[in-house]
């Protein structure tokens, strides 16, 4: 009975993890990967050597990564308290009906939609211009990209990240809160000492799983706009792996960079969970 | 005895609390309100704008030059346009058979295997448990995976869009360990009437856990239906194309849509074309959104305890 699940973890798990030894070998796809020549770890000195593309889309990678782990992570934590000490339960669930809504569409919509309003023929622009106002160009300009993907990252998802800072509030004892005003806490403090360290182990959690993810962002939803502002700006490693790989056909060259980033993530997370065990959290595992 | 003066932390100490916390101060609530009108406008008032361009007249649209927010009279001739043939509705049938065969396949095949791994007879079930965890931490990658799916001679076909993403691990996890927390007694006694595996699972085991599969397969077939880089990366033929993929070559790419992409005769505002589109591929979602809602704090939950 579990063999059909089985066989669908083989074939699209485990066979492809060990297709990555076309990272170590000059892979040519009308001779297959079992004939084409072993080259030992040529395919790796595009990261060795300092590629101009790989490095390009490195330190892309790692500004967005930096900006939304310090932009955009906080947001669904203020979010959450502030949802959280609503008073009612009616407004507070309206809310949370509207603010999830978008992190069950696809990216193609969501691009879609912020052309459509702040692109320079979108809605907002039209406006300015039949008010005979400035326009602004914030779709198609390289240098307010990273914005715009900030901002649609914080459009699609800060409302569907509330849940689970919402659902741990929900745990913390009242008895901790009655405590701390019995001792003469105001709001500030009960926050300070009550709310906040009772957020502190998934906080935690989700930064570990961040730092793991660090050298993947958004994929499908900066290969949707690349075209418009240039890979200068927007090649990120997943991209570039594509691009590389799969468009240029440089198939060994690309499984070389996605192979390092696969295993970079796993060694971050690893490594984040030991710090966070030194600093006495539990972290994502214990063992 | 002289008589107690509160001091102002003890009045504070008798205000009503909510939840054992301090109710929010005027100000604090004014800026909530604030905050909280602003979000959801800023979700709510884009579909606006795209549902009243999509049926406004014509000349509204072309006036407005894109978007409106009113609509002066209702107009469908948009949804006839796409909806009476063409790239559109072939895409959209597309979209609704991948949809719901993935979401049955990938439904069956979880939990089965999530089913066997709760059975102690299982042989190697520790084993067979790591297996499916440990791949939740490795990714194979994009070119391996491309690579892979082509030597299975999937590249190009329909089943490329549904067999690769079959089997979510994490979602196997999750169905484990709901089916793990029945109560044992009620399937050991099945086991002793003498029911086979395949019949426990159907006649005890699923019944018992409907909320949770209906979740388990909501999840799956949003994510059917919002998948278009699988369809980008498998598929060479536009007349196989899923919705994503004609909205993202019609509406993101602003490519026209012209009278030979569609069977219409009269091809209505290019704008209000494109916001059909946007409108048929977001109303779906919309649909089963209220149900997904009721159930998934729920499922994200379990998934994060017990992941």
């Amino acid at each position: 009975m579990a063999l059909p699940g089985l066989v669908l973890l083989l074939a699209f798990q485990y066979v492809p993890l060990a297709g990555n030894v076309i990272a170590f070998k000059d892979y040519l796809p009308f001779i297959g990967i079992a004939e084409s020549d072993w080259v030992g770890l040529e395919n790796f000195e595009i990261i060795t050597g300092g590629d101009p593309r790989f490095v390009n889309a490195l330190g892309n990678t790692l500004i967005i990564t930096l900006v939304q782990v310090v932009l955009v992570f906080p947001i669904p934590i203020c979010l959450a308290l502030a949802m959280n000490s609503l008073v009612s339960e009616r407004i507070k669930r309206l809310v949370q009906s509207v603010l999830y809504l978008p992190h069950f569409l696809s990216w193609v919509i969501v691009v879609a939609v912020f052309q459509q309003f702040l692109g320079g023929a979108g809605m907002i622009n039209n406006f300015l211009r039949s008010q005979g106002w400035d326009t602004f160009s914030i779709i198609g300009d390289p240098d307010a990209f990273i914005p715009l993907i900030t901002a649609q990252v914080v459009w699609k998802d800060s409302g569907w990240a509330t849940i689970l800072f919402l659902a741990v509030l929900s745990q913390v004892s009242t008895e901790l809160y009655e405590a701390a005003s019995v001792d003469g806490a105001g709001r500030w403090r009960q926050m300070w000492h009550v709310t906040l360290p009772a957020l502190r182990p998934i906080v935690v959690l989700l930064l570990i799983l961040k730092l793991g993810d660090a050298l993947s962002v958004g994929f499908e939803q900066i290969i949707l706009q690349q075209q418009a502002v240039g890979l200068q700006a927007s090649e990120v490693l997943d991209t570039y792996v594509y691009n590389n790989g799969i468009v240029d056909q440089n198939w060994s060259e690309a499984a070389a960079v996605g192979l390092v980033k696969g295993v970079v993530g796993v060694v971050l997370v690893w490594g984040a969970n030991k710090v966070a065990h030194i600093f006495g959290e539990d972290g994502l595992y214990r063992t | 005895m002289s008589t107690i003066t509160p001091t102002p932390a003890r009045r504070r100490r008798r205000r009503p609390l909510v939840g054992g916390q301090l109710p929010p101060s005027p100000a604090a609530t004014v800026v909530k309100a604030i905050v909280f009108s602003v979000a959801c406008a800023l979700v709510v008032l884009p579909f606006v704008g795209i549902l009243s361009t999509s049926m406004a007249p014509p000349e509204q649209v072309s006036r407005a030059g894109g978007l409106v927010l009113f609509p002066e009279s209702l107009d469908f001739s948009a949804y006839q346009a796409i909806l009476s043939g063409g790239i559109v509705t072939r895409a959209l049938g597309i979209s609704v058979i991948v949809t719901v065969c993935g979401t049955l396949l990938s439904l069956t095949v979880s939990s089965l295997l999530a089913y066997t791994l709760t059975r102690p007879a299982l042989p190697f079930r520790r084993g067979l448990t790591m297996l499916v965890v440990i791949s939740l931490f490795f990714s194979p990658g994009l070119l391996p995976t491309y690579l892979a799916v082509q030597s299975y001679g999937l590249l190009n076909s329909l089943a490329s869009l549904i067999v690769p993403t079959a089997l979510s691990a994490f979602n196997v996890i999750v169905l484990r360990a709901f089916f793990g927390s029945l109560p044992s007694d009620i399937l050991d006694a099945a086991e002793i009437d003498g029911a086979s595996e395949i019949r426990i699972l159907t006649s005890i085991v699923v019944p018992l856990s409907k909320a949770a599969l209906a979740v388990i397969g909501l999840f799956y077939a949003v994510g059917y239906w919002n998948a278009f880089f699988s369809a980008l990366l498998y598929l060479n033929d536009s007349t196989m194309w899923p919705l994503q993929l004609v909205l993202r070559t019609y509406v993101v790419d602003d490519n026209a849509i012209t009278g030979y992409d569609l069977a219409a005769e009269a091809i209505p505002a290019q704008p209000s074309l494109q916001m059909a589109i946007l409108v048929v591929s977001v109303v779906p979602i919309l649909l089963v959104y209220p149900w997904l809602q009721k159930h998934f704090a729920k499922g994200a939950l379990t998934g994060a305890i017990k992941g």
